[in-house]
């Protein structure tokens, strides 16, 4: 009898350890804890799975390779940007069936799941074709008068920190991630916490679509802790925090007034408003760019 | 010193030591049908009348195809096509319509090498340009655009705008595929369906958009090629539910398509000739000037409205730079527009050939001193060799007529108000160039210079955020960018 | 020269020396990698580049045997095909000459030393003198001094052009190459002055790196040289010659920069006399070209010597 037949029934699943996606590389935590994610229904992968749980050095670590990331990031030409964002989009819908199977285990009605989805794959494509217009929309030429030539031009920040709301694990993380990268920055992500596993999915994906090492890096654990952690830590420019816990962004405020970090919290409204026309936008890019002004004489 | 190199030839040896071999591309994959037909509502129809014109190879004459040649009829068809693709367009989600535009921009990507190809086939441009200038610029256009589509609301800051409905776009055989992506792209993005007519002799690029966006299933009808000559053209900017007209080409049929339009109330824009100046300062990085000059007016075979064609250098200078000019000339590589070695190729057509030689003479009969590069040009096909004119003044028609072709006429200046003065002293407005390796003087001068587009060093660049078009009679409205947009929209208040 | 003009005349020459816009000059740069280069052009330009190369090996740990071999490689790199010409030169330190001189005698394969406390050039005039005399002496016949950076960084660009000089004359009949470390200077504006400066001061060659800092040979920065090259030649009739080094390891970047000479300073340039390349690695990668050409398969890295 040949070795590799076999009846589908007796077969047994390959189950997968989720890993955190950091500098392009899947890597484990490194204080080695896992912790237990509740999932709906059994699935052909595992009735138990495990989510690594980011400890501060992982962040730090994160951090560290983010900021390296930045400058190619922000050098690359507005187009190029564009293109890889376009490319996420294309990837997110070959492998819809991956993610939609994660939303449902994780508590989605198939029909949400869909939903979610599509909506995401659409978000993608909706930033990616913003990475060359919001400069012709945020910046200026100013008529100071005089023989200047005097403009204003929008530059990233650097770093973003971004802790994506337990809700909507998916459309949330992106809608936050995205207009952060519009503008030039790279950024570290907390996934939900509860609902980790479609994030750490989606790094797998973004390892596939261009988006180059240390651009985007994805975490999971306790999601208020790491929030902190963020908010203190003086190589993040800024932070974007979706929390239910009314304390938890009075902590991240309180922490980012350390290093004058630009902080933004939001409660559940954020989620509320993902699925309407105010889940995206023009402000959700300019919140993580510095106009610069320039100044520069006009004389023979 | 510029007597010396003319008649001695250059003090150095550019010559055969070690010669690159041809280089050709590869051709026999790229399939040209014998016969195109009209693309109109989505489906390749023979024309009305059954006539079809050829289409030729400039480089060899050799005939690639016939192309239908679309009457009246055909014309009324195609807008009609237009127009009832054009509602179902615009009721849909805007993020849908952008999607479709992303799908078009990213088939064409795919294909850019087998549409390079023809461009470079059908037109005589080399391959160079159209596989790194022309495909990747027309990819850009089309995400660019894409982008647009749902964000219009703050394209337009909060004003009401509504699209169009038919636009009429008549485009030019220079940069066929990226005149045309200059036209659909805001088009589409922002609501409306188009009738675009290519130049007669080089259709084919527009046929095999045609093709791709069979492919993607963009809606029928929103995007209709029809081909033919002046009459077809005249025939698509007069008819009555044409709503915008598009116009890129010579400033005199833009004349006589403004004089048409009159009192149609239909929407306008003109993107016409030029005769740019390009001015060298002394205090300029000089060997990048040249390369500067070498691309302003030699890219595309000089076929290109913004065309640095009028050199103005600052007197100082003059003699050690037209000698550096003409050493650079002397490596330039005329000939197979297909050889990838190839810098400058065919002549689009016997016609402009014929333009060009004519002013050429004129320029010579006026007491300019010619000078050509020392190339050899094939027997069939036709080619112009790179050429300057020294010694050129602003009365002569060189300096004021619109070659179109590789011929550059050299004129000096001693300040820089003269510059300015002598830049602007031209019916055109479209282009200038300034070099100089001081900002401030970079910035004084583009304040100065009457033209919709100003390069500092550097020439001949574009880019879909970054809006181009002319002053006076080198047209009006802007092509690219925000500012772009408003061709293709009415906007209250 | 009096004290005087000691001192104005460099600085003259970096004060006149023209300015260069980076971005065009990286544009143009870049443009000659697109020529396409086949069959037997392809196969002639290789050649050319290996009749052009300093075969170099610059390392603390060289020895004896270590150059014997590089020697033996420069005369003869391809053992089953003599047809591939000789290098133009072995490049190694002033104590390997000798052994390089046993080696090479009779042969067309030059010897050239680096020396003037290569590779920072920081040691005192005297010192840097007396080792090019000693390379010299001991059979090198083409000296690549450096100079001295800090010096031209800080303005003292007199002392840049007198070192040059006495290096030129200490190194008497040999051929003086004059390493800028152009991967120091900053800004082509610097390369360019640079260059002009050690043209004036007496150089036979001028060359881009010691291999040493990134980054080494690159095409914008070889280009300004060949254009400060071709600006000296019209103005003089004088050719210089031009070496890039480093970072140049690939068969298509030395078929891009022998474009590069050919379209910029033309025929008289494209010969050992007036170009060299600075390399190690380049040869058998060229190596590797030809005899894809020459056999129709793609080799290994291993069917080649690593001398």
């Amino acid at each position: 009898m040949n070795d590799v037949s076999h009846d589908a029934g007796q077969r047994l699943a390959v189950a997968k350890t989720y890993k955190f996606f950091v500098g392009g590389a899947f890597i484990r935590p490194e204080s080695g804890r896992t912790y237990p994610v509740t999932t709906a229904i059994d699935s052909a992968d595992a009735h138990h799975v495990n989510a690594p749980r980011a400890s501060r050095k992982d962040l730090r670590e994160a951090v560290r390779v983010a900021a390296g990331a930045w400058k190619g990031w922000a050098e690359r030409t507005a187009t190029n940007r564009g293109q890889i964002l376009y490319r996420i989009a294309e990837m997110l819908e070959a492998r819809r069936e991956e993610l939609h199977q994660q939303l449902v285990r994780s508590g989605s009605s198939a029909g949400d799941a869909k939903v979610e989805i599509e909506a995401s794959i659409d978000r993608c494509v909706y930033y990616a074709g913003f990475t060359d217009k919001y400069q012709s929309l945020l910046a200026s030429a100013n008529p100071t008068g005089g023989p200047h030539f005097v403009f204003t031009l929008p530059e990233s920040m650097g770093v973003v920190g971004v802790v994506a709301p337990e809700e909507a694990p998916l459309l949330g993380l992106l809608s936050m991630a995205l207009p952060a990268l519009v503008g030039g920055n790279v950024v570290v992500v907390i996934t939900s916490e509860c609902r980790p596993l479609v994030g750490l999915v989606l790094g797998e994906l973004l390892a596939t679509s261009d988006v180059p090492a240390g651009v985007v890096n994805i975490l999971s654990g306790p999601s208020a802790e790491l929030a902190t952690e963020l908010a203190k830590h003086r190589e993040v420019a800024a932070i974007h925090v979706v929390a239910d816990v009314p304390q938890t962004l009075i902590d991240v405020e309180r922490l980012g007034a350390g290093s004058i970090k630009r902080v933004k919290g939001e409660g559940h409204v954020f989620v509320e408003r993902l699925y309407t026309p105010r889940g995206q936008g023009l402000s959700a890019i300019e919140r993580w760019i510095e106009p610069k002004t320039i100044w520069h004489p006009v004389a023979i | 010193m510029k007597d010396a190199s003319q008649t001695t030839g250059s003090l150095f040896e550019f010559g055969s030591k070690w010669d690159y071999a041809p280089a050709p591309e590869a051709r026999d994959w790229v399939k040209i049908q014998s016969r195109y037909e009209l693309f109109i509502g989505g489906k390749f129809v023979a024309p009305h009348s059954g006539r079809y014109f050829p289409t030729i190879s400039p480089s060899t004459e050799e005939v690639l195809a016939e192309v239908a040649e679309a009457d009246d009829t055909d014309v009324d068809a195609a807008v009609a096509a237009a127009e009832e693709a054009q509602r179902a367009w615009i009721a849909l989600r805007p993020g849908e319509r952008s999607k479709y535009l992303f799908r078009l921009a990213r088939a064409v990507q795919e294909r850019s090498r087998e549409l390079a190809i023809l461009e470079s086939l059908d037109g005589g441009k080399p391959i160079k340009e159209s596989r790194d200038v022309d495909l990747p610029l027309v990819c850009a256009h089309l995400f660019y655009h894409a982008g647009w589509a749902d964000k219009l609301d703050l394209a337009f800051q909060g004003r009401a705008y509504r699209p169009l409905g038919v636009a009429g776009q008549i485009i030019p055989w220079n940069f066929p595929l990226l005149m045309a992506a200059w036209k659909i792209a805001p088009a589409l993005a922002c609501g409306n369906a188009v009738v675009l007519k290519p130049a007669e002799t080089t259709s084919l690029t527009a046929l095999h958009l045609a093709r791709i966006c069979q492919e993607i299933e963009l809606p029928p009808g929103l995007v209709n090629i029809i081909t033919g000559a002046g009459a077809t053209g005249a025939a698509l900017a007069s008819h009555p539910r044409v709503k915008k007209v598009a116009f890129t080409g010579s400033t005199e049929v833009g004349r006589r398509i403004q004089a048409a339009t009159a009192g149609s109330g239909k929407k306008l824009t003109l993107e016409l000739g030029g005769k740019a100046a390009n001015i060298v300062f002394a205090d300029a990085p000089i060997d990048q000037a040249i390369e500067g000059i070498i691309g302003a007016i030699f890219f595309n075979q000089g076929h290109v409205c913004c065309a640095g064609s009028r050199l103005l250098v600052e007197e100082s200078v003059a003699g050690e730079l037209i000698e550096k000019l003409k050493d650079r000339m002397r490596t330039l590589r005329v000939g197979d527009p297909l050889d990838k070695n190839t810098d400058i190729g065919a002549i689009n057509s016997e016609a402009q050939l014929k333009t060009i030689e004519g002013l050429v003479k004129s320029g010579e009969e006026e007491g300019a001193e010619r000078w050509s590069a020392p190339c050899e040009l094939p027997g069939k096909g036709f080619w112009f060799s790179p050429t300057i004119f020294t010694g050129v003044t602003s009365s002569h028609r060189i300096a004021r007529e619109e070659i179109f072709g590789p011929v550059l006429s050299v004129l000096t200046f001693r300040t820089a108000d003269e510059a300015v003065e002598k830049a602007n002293n031209t019916m055109y407005g479209l282009s200038a160039g300034v070099w100089t390796s001081k900002g401030s003087k970079s910035f004084w001068m583009a304040q100065r210079l009457r033209a919709g587009v100003v390069w500092a060093n550097t020439f001949n660049k574009f880019d879909p955020s970054a809006p181009f078009g002319g002053l006076k009679e080198s047209g009006f409205g802007r092509e690219g960018g925000r500012q772009g947009l408003s061709a293709y929209v009415e906007i209250d208040g | 020269m009096n004290a005087n003009t000691a001192v104005h005349v460099p600085a003259t020459i970096i004060a006149s020396a023209p300015r260069i816009d980076r971005v065009m000059v990286e544009e143009r740069a870049a443009s000659f990698s697109k020529r396409s280069l086949k069959k037997a052009s392809k196969v002639r330009g290789l050649r050319l580049a290996i009749s052009m190369m300093d075969l170099t090996s610059l390392e603390g740990k060289d020895t004896a045997g270590k150059v014997e071999a590089l020697c033996r490689k420069a005369l003869r790199p391809l053992d089953r095909d003599p047809s591939v010409p000789s290098c133009a030169a072995v490049c190694v330190y002033p104590n390997l000459v000798p052994v390089a001189k046993r080696e090479l005698a009779g042969t067309s394969v030059q010897i050239a030393s680096v020396a003037t406390a290569f590779p920072s050039g920081l040691s005192p005039l005297s010192i840097k003198l007396d080792d090019v005399r000693r390379a010299v002496d001991f059979g090198a016949d083409e000296i690549d001094m450096v100079i001295d950076r800090g010096a031209f960084l800080s303005g003292h660009y007199a002392k840049v052009f007198d070192e040059i000089a006495a290096t030129k004359e200490a190194s008497g009949k040999a051929h003086l190459k004059v390493i800028l470390e152009t991967g120091e200077l900053g800004s082509y504006d610097l390369v360019r002055a640079a260059s002009d400066l050690a043209i004036a001061a007496g150089a036979d060659f001028i060359k881009t790196s010691t291999g040493k800092v990134q980054p080494a040979a690159t095409p914008g920065v070889v280009l300004v040289m060949l254009q400060a090259i071709a600006d000296h030649y019209r103005k003089t009739g004088i050719k210089i010659g031009m070496k890039p080094a480093g970072g140049v390891r690939h068969a298509k970047q030395a078929l891009a920069y022998l474009v590069m000479v050919k379209e910029t300073l033309g025929d008289d340039w494209l010969s050992p006399h007036l170009f060299r390349f600075g390399a190690s690695a380049l040869l058998n990668d060229v190596l590797l070209q030809l005899e894809k050409d020459r056999l129709g398969v793609y080799h290994a890295d291993d069917d080649f010597s690593r001398d």
